[in-house]
């Protein structure tokens, strides 16, 4: 048995060596948050994480959460767990003051929901979807809905939903079909089905808030006539306590791959006469209230990918120095050994905890970007940090997820026969994960956003200023170089070359081919979200690489930073290497993938 | 009433120590640190207390290198009111942290001081009976039960064969053994408050102790690997071996 440990040292480098905390606490509105503050809140979340969420996993994933009645009852100790996890003050870490939040910085944020999340998958999505709810409401409601809704959900008494799928609107919300007709009272009745609603029902709160994407009766077709509407399970008084029971209920669950305590609700709106909802901001606006606040859900979700990665990781690792099997690889009748010996097993342990290592730095990294965009006093350094984080949400989500799932499969290949079987865990880790790269938009959605919407709009203009600011690592690279440690540094410095170019020649192609031949560059849209992931990851090792020798040279003697460096060289041969594959695929791509019929296939 | 808990910065427990090469102490250098345990279980109690209004401040205290702040602000997060530090880098043997606390019980004059009884680094257990001695106050060590009212402190004890219930005046020392009760985690806000709630430093000095060792460490060694064990054929065999080899019956 493998229990979670919170890779808080791991964190804190990456906060405060590569995302630049004390930057971030220097920030207007992010004063609270100094180095041994947020220290102390990473030791007590990793110690809630450990020992409250984690022990649940396992039992979760074997009970389930089961639907009755149009109830549904959560897993043994799930309700009690977050019980105290509400108590403990956690749902409002990175909630507005003004609603009983602690305004803690996002990149914070980002380090504990990595570990709710290694900890226990299917439990974090009850907080994950209630942050996207609040902030759709801290958006866009009205102050009468804030009131009514926002405390409770911040201290985390109520929880939050997004019902935006339908059973034929699925990536497509243009089809959304669930109506709202307006009442005299200024409310709106809901009628219709939402499907795949992540906690749409449980035991473990007093009240569900659902948002609901809908369409009123005078709304124009497609994606610029759907509103947001709150509609709460529970309708609650003037004064604020709980009232009538909605006519919004949870008609079925469904049965899935992973996340088994994480119930996916069928909702039904309105069999009895309608569905009370409250319209938040405008009417038709709705869609673009929720793109906002999916691109805080789709940030959570690229954490999942580091986070079940992370925790398959510490799994494989734990038995691959608990399996002995074989003799030393070239040693004949010697001593049988741990199979973390051999070097194939080596190989793997180190492609997982590469990868995780290079995604959770770029992860925080635009973490940190997100805080100064939204608090920084100076509105040219807000813009290029907001372009940032939106150039790189789709990679941060759709990179991270595809590695996590790579990452837990690699976890049962460690385990060989063993990982195949469930008592093990390994499977468990890529059962959970699976979700994580179509959730919240698949992979191909993010890739497509990626080259339409993030690059080829805008000319490439901040890709070009990122790539612009790998290259100026190039400097170090070569003088660190000649320094101790040398050979690991020559080899970073030319994969991390190669790659830069690599993703230069692939972006500048689809900048230049997109309004051409979109259907090229969309064949080449996640082999080049990959190429991005890893040549950004790269970057970030790279420059932890740095970090770490000038930490070592300094006479630190922490085996942190030796550590660093040494998977810092794994990573540029064994991933930025792919560089040159993935652009040539990017470019090259198409013809074979729409040349035949459809009858062909 | 105040209750003095008095902390110690240790080696996680979940960290596995290794002797240094030079054979001089164990390796501590870039080593998780944490409150130790049995502390912990201390600050809990007195905590406890508090809300349940037999205790008025909780002041947690603690002596060693500048760190130890971490480990007050831990207490300070479970619920201590503030903390204070004596900051040395000297190494502190049992002794000298009796010393530092009585001169700390002198200046703030606390109904009752609750620490662990030992530190999981050097599992000396000694502070809490020598600060006891040095202050001429009853002492109730080993604690799983502790009641607090008026002038009297009852006190079950964990003793070999049983439980031991004992009645002291106050003031006293206690100290606490596992089973006393489950210490909380903090929660968030409280992380939050903690960071502002007051920390006074003061030095060896300041209080007049002399904190220089009075014992030398002479060597320290890892523990002897354990022996591959045998197989015996039958329960005569083993009775044979237990009674001429192990010579323990």
């Amino acid at each position: 048995m493998s229990e979670y440990i919170a890779p808080v040292r791991d964190m804190q480098f990456v906060l405060k060596e590569l995302a630049g905390l004390e930057q971030v606490s220097q920030l207007p509105g992010c004063e609270e948050a100094t180095p041994d503050l947020v220290d102390a809140v990473l030791e007590e979340a990793a110690k809630f994480a450990e020992g409250i969420l984690s022990p649940l996993n396992v039992p979760g994933d074997q009970e389930g959460a089961r639907w009755h009645d149009k109830q549904v009852t959560m897993p043994k100790g799930f309700k009690e767990a977050y019980g105290q996890f509400v108590e403990n003050g956690w749902s409002a870490l990175a909630c507005e003051p003004e609603f009983g939040g602690q305004g803690l910085p996002k990149v914070v944020n980002a380090c504990v929901t990595e570990m709710w999340k290694s900890a226990n998958h299917a439990f974090s999505l009850c907080p994950l979807l209630t942050t996207g709810a609040i902030e759709a409401l801290v958006l866009a409601g009205s102050d009468e809905l804030k009131q009514t809704f926002l405390e409770k959900m911040v201290a985390g008494t109520w929880t939050g939903t997004m019902n935006l799928t339908e059973p034929n609107a699925g990536s497509d919300l243009a089809a959304v079909r669930t109506k709202a007709e307006p009442q005299a009272d200024g409310s709106y009745k809901i009628f219709g089905q939402k499907i795949f609603i992540t906690y749409g029902e449980h035991d473990m709160a007093e009240n569900i808030v659902h948002l609901v994407l809908a369409r009123t009766p005078t709304a124009p077709e497609g994606v610029k006539g759907i509103s947001l509407f709150v509609v709460p399970k529970f309708l609650v008084n003037a004064d604020g306590s709980l009232g009538a029971r909605n006519d919004a209920y949870c008609v079925s669950i469904e049965h899935k791959l992973g996340i088994h305590a994480s119930p996916t609700a069928v909702m039904a709106f309105g069999d009895h006469g309608g569905a009370i909802g409250y319209l938040v901001g405008q009417e038709n606006r709705g869609l673009e209230y929720m793109f906002i606040m999916m691109n805080a859900a789709r940030f959570g979700v690229g954490l999942e990918g580091i986070a079940d990665g992370e925790r398959a990781y510490q799994r494989a690792v734990t038995y691959a120095k608990d399996r002995i099997q074989g003799t030393d690889i070239g040693v004949r009748g010697g001593p049988k050994v741990a199979i973390i010996n051999h070097p194939d097993v080596r190989r793997m342990l180190m492609n997982m905890r590469s990868q995780v290592e290079a995604a959770r730095a770029l992860a925080y990294v635009v973490g940190a970007a997100h805080d100064t965009a939204i608090h920084h006093p100076d509105p040219e350094t807000k813009k290029q940090n907001q372009a940032f984080v939106d150039l790189m949400i789709p990679v941060v989500k759709g990179w991270s997820t595809e590695m996590g799932i790579e990452v837990a499969s690699t976890g049962v290949q460690v385990h060989g026969g063993m990982g195949f079987i469930e008592e093990t865990g390994a499977a468990q880790h890529l059962r959970d994960v699976r979700i994580s790269a179509i959730y919240e938009g698949t992979t191909g959605i993010q890739a497509n956003d990626l080259i339409g919407r993030k690059m080829a709009r805008e000319g490439g203009a901040t890709i070009k200023a990122v790539i612009g600011l790998m290259k100026q690592l190039d400097g170090k690279l070569a003088e660190q170089s000649a320094g101790k440690n040398g050979e690991h540094f020559v080899a970073i410095r030319q994969r991390f070359a190669t790659g830069v170019a690599e993703l230069e020649k692939a972006a500048t192609w689809i900048v230049e081919n997109y309004g051409k031949d979109v259907r090229a560059t969309s064949v080449g849209a996640v082999p080049f979200l990959w190429l991005f992931g890893i040549v950004a990851g790269g970057w970030q090792m790279a420059r932890a690489a740095l970090i770490a020798q000038a930490k070592i040279d300094g006479g630190d003697s922490d085996p942190f930073y030796p550590t660093k460096i040494v998977t810092a060289r794994f990573f540029a041969d064994h991933q930025l290497s792919r560089a040159p594959g993935l652009a040539s695929t990017v470019v090259d791509g198409a013809a074979g993938a729409l040349a035949l019929d459809e009858s062909m296939f | 009433m105040k209750i003095l808990v008095p902390v110690k910065r240790v080696v996680d427990y979940n960290v596995k120590v290794r002797v240094k090469s030079d054979g001089t102490g164990v390796d501590i250098a870039n080593v998780k640190m944490s409150m130790n345990p049995f502390d912990e279980i201390a600050v809990e109690e007195a905590v406890r207390l508090k809300e349940a209004g037999v205790a008025t401040e909780v002041v947690a205290v603690s002596a060693g290198v500048a760190g130890c702040q971490e480990t007050l602000r831990t207490a300070m997060a479970i619920g201590a009111d503030r903390g204070i530090l004596v900051e040395t880098d000297a190494e502190l043997q049992p002794l000298a942290v009796a010393k530092l606390l009585k001169a700390l019980v002198d200046k703030e004059q606390p109904q009752a001081v609750i620490l662990g009884k030992q530190a999981i680094d050097d599992d000396a257990n000694q502070t809490g009976q020598m600060l006891a001695a040095l202050l001429g106050w009853p002492q109730a060590t080993f604690a799983s039960k502790v009641v607090l009212a008026g002038d009297k402190a009852t006190v079950t004890r964990e003793v070999d064969g049983g439980l031991e219930t004992l009645e002291i005046a106050l003031p006293a020392v206690i100290t606490t053994d596992l089973r006393l009760n489950e210490p909380r985690y903090a929660t968030l806000p409280n992380i939050m408050k903690a960071k502002k709630k007051p920390l006074d430093t003061v030095k060896p000095a300041d209080l007049g102790v002399d904190v220089a060792p009075r014992l030398k460490t002479l060597k320290v060694a890892e523990p002897a690997k354990r022996q591959a064990g045998v197989k015996v054929a039958d329960v005569a065999d083993l009775v044979a071996k237990l009674k001429n080899e192990a010579k323990v019956i």
